[in-house]
């Protein structure tokens, strides 16, 4: 208990752990063999949603609680699945070596992005990352002979832990989830603490923060660069699970879609991301079935104006807003009727 | 002996707008002392500037011989000014507790890494920020207010939240932009007896405002700013009587006599 934050974080994590402990014997109910070694669409689709998770973590943490947008982050995520599958298949390097080297990279060049553009106010941070993800992505395309151009590297090793070889769909579900809700738990930790504080004090109002002392662009670049490693660490996994990386999951549109999902999430709490990685992952799977190219791009415009519109908080606040409401006309009620609250 | 801050020939100029104009004075540890001026003379950005929030065009301004001109404004904080603002600036999704707690900042320390992994020392300061700002938000009285989003607190209170913030820093030296306006004649009550509290507990107090009555009550000394130059500086009685600040405030409100 003494590792989260509150009840809450605690409640939360708990539910998360049983529901994702639970959902490979209810998808698998009845099939033969070991349960370990099968394969299932809705794993795989799960699998994706936790590797979105983590991703979602990391913008939730940068948008709603820095309150500055990267229009770039595929390309970390890239970086992180790159590196892994690079360093996998063309040096003796381990994957959980790779997956260290790539979210250090990564790290690297998100203090490299946003130590400039963080010092100054404004959405700089916005722009440059959008040129960086461009650059990111025709590199992964052109650089031929290290990223094997626009038809990617195959055979990327899977990740294991002694003689226990994430290779199949129900491993790497648990795999994921187990990392997922690492990253949550982190998440929620941070943002109960005195650097989360600061973080909401700077998108509250940077002048009130910097005046009691908070180094708001040090912040800034702080949560920058974890939100870049995190992506990196979801790249990396992407890599090991699908076990082959080409551009395409890294580009533009991606960005865009991580961003949609950070905000149907919600920017009020990290426990939005699983919700806003799960809506976009489950449309995706269904947008791909209908014969219209980039139709996924107008529906994420569409969904991010009802959410900015409706629901600025995101589901989650949507909900809490809810309940906050349904409580308080219960004791305005219980009051007028003389009832003791 | 040296003053606690020493403001000299300080100038601030926006493109092309003097705003203020070679402007030299000092303020003693222990005092109270006031900035009066008309609208538009100057007052909110001389404090800008003493926090750091702008860089003067000219001149210096030092703490305790340190000069302090030009640094950051969380830098100033941790040097030991706090101050509060004219228009309120809350965070609005926090409560008011949380306020006084961001104002724990400075004297707090675990970073990003303690906090993920929750380390024992890590939550022992947790507790103490807690208490800490407890502590602060019962000075103001605002403790059965701890747990309200800090946007939904009457005026008056919003401005005490942010007095009980920036006390939490532990400063030397509080700055207070207005902090009568908009008050009742109870809260302004209330307010004064705060400051003084405040004054005893050590903190030195540089207040801006436009009550006459209640800045030549509380004043040891005052400061008056007239288009960003100062026509004046004193103790409240030479001033109210000073040919220049009657001059500067004919049009305006009365010089209270
Ligand atoms: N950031 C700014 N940029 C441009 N002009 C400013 C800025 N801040 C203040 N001013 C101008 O400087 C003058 C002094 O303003 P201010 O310091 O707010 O006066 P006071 O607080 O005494 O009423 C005004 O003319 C105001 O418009
Ligand atoms: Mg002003």
């Amino acid at each position: 208990m003494r590792w989260f934050t509150a009840q809450r974080t605690f409640l939360a994590a708990l539910l998360g752990v049983l529901l994702a402990a639970a959902l490979p014997f209810v998808l698998l109910h009845g099939s033969a063999g070991p349960l370990l070694e099968q394969n299932n669409y809705w794993l795989g689709v799960f699998t994706f949603i936790a590797i979105y998770t983590i991703l979602a973590v990391g913008l939730n943490l940068l948008m709603g609680y820095a309150g500055q947008a990267s229009l770039g982050h595929a390309a970390f995520y890239g970086i992180g699945a790159y590196t892994s599958a690079i360093l996998t298949t063309r040096t003796a390097c381990s994957p959980w070596l790779a997956m260290l080297c790539g979210i250090v990279l990564t790290g690297v060049v998100a203090l490299l992005i946003g130590m400039p553009c963080l010092r100054l106010r404004g959405h700089y941070l916005a722009m440059a990352t959008l040129g960086f993800g461009w650059i990111v992505f025709i590199v992964m395309r052109q650089w031929e002979p290290i990223t094997g151009g626009s038809s990617g590297i195959e055979n990327v090793p899977s990740l294991a832990i002694g003689g226990l070889v994430f290779d199949h769909d129900v491993k790497c579900f648990y795999l994921t989830w187990a990392l997922a809700l690492l990253v949550l738990v982190i998440s929620a930790n941070i943002v109960n603490s005195r650097v989360g504080r600061a973080f909401r004090a700077v998108h509250g109002s940077e002048t009130a923060a910097a005046a009691l002392g908070v180094p708001i662009a040090r912040f800034k670049v702080q949560v920058f660069v974890l939100s870049s490693m995190y992506a990196a660490l979801a790249g990396s996994l992407y890599a090991h699970v699908v076990k082959y990386v080409n551009p395409s999951p890294f580009d533009f549109h991606a960005s865009v879609s991580l961003v949609v999902m950070g905000c149907i999430g919600g920017m009020a709490s990290v426990w939005g991301a699983p919700l806003g990685a799960a809506t976009i992952t489950l449309l995706k799977e269904r947008l791909q079935l209908l014969p219209w190219r980039d139709i996924d791009v107008i529906i994420y415009g569409l969904i991010l104006i009802v959410v900015m519109v409706f629901l600025p908080g995101g589901l989650v606040s949507g909900v809490q807003v809810a309940v906050t409401r349904l409580r308080r006309q219960r004791r305005t009620a219980a009051a007028r009727e003389g009832a003791p609250l | 002996m040296t003053p606690l801050l020493h403001v000299a020939h300080l100038r601030m100029v926006f493109d092309g707008l003097v705003a203020v104009d070679d402007a030299s004075f000092d303020i003693s540890a222990g005092q109270i002392k006031a900035l009066i001026g008309p609208n538009g003379a100057g007052k909110t950005t001389l404090l800008n500037v003493i926090s750091g929030l702008l860089t003067p065009t000219s001149g210096q301004v030092a703490l305790a011989d340190k000069p302090i001109h030009g640094l950051p404004p969380h830098r100033v904080a941790a040097l030991g000014i706090a101050r509060t603002f004219q228009n309120v600036e809350l965070f609005p999704a926090m409560t008011v507790l949380e306020h006084v707690m961001v104002g724990r900042h400075l004297r707090s320390r675990s970073g990003f890494f303690a906090a993920a992994l929750r380390l024992p020392g890590m939550r022992r300061e947790e507790r103490q920020i807690h208490l800490d700002a407890e502590r602060y938000l019962a000075q103001v009285g605002l403790s059965a207010h701890a747990d309200d989003l800090a946007r939904d607190l009457p005026f008056g209170k919003q401005r005490l939240l942010e007095i009980a913030r920036a006390l939490a820093t532990e400063p030397k030296l509080l700055l207070l932009d207005e902090a009568a306006s908009g008050l009742s004649t109870r809260e302004k009550k209330e307010l004064v007896n705060l400051i003084f509290a405040i004054r005893d507990i050590g903190v030195t107090i540089f207040l801006i405002d436009h009550d006459m009555d209640l800045v030549m009550s509380i004043s040891d000394e005052v400061v008056v700013l007239d288009h960003g130059e100062k026509i004046a500086e004193g103790t409240p009685h030479a001033v109210q009587n000073d040919d220049r600040v009657i001059a500067a405030y004919l049009g305006e409100e009365p010089v209270h006599a």
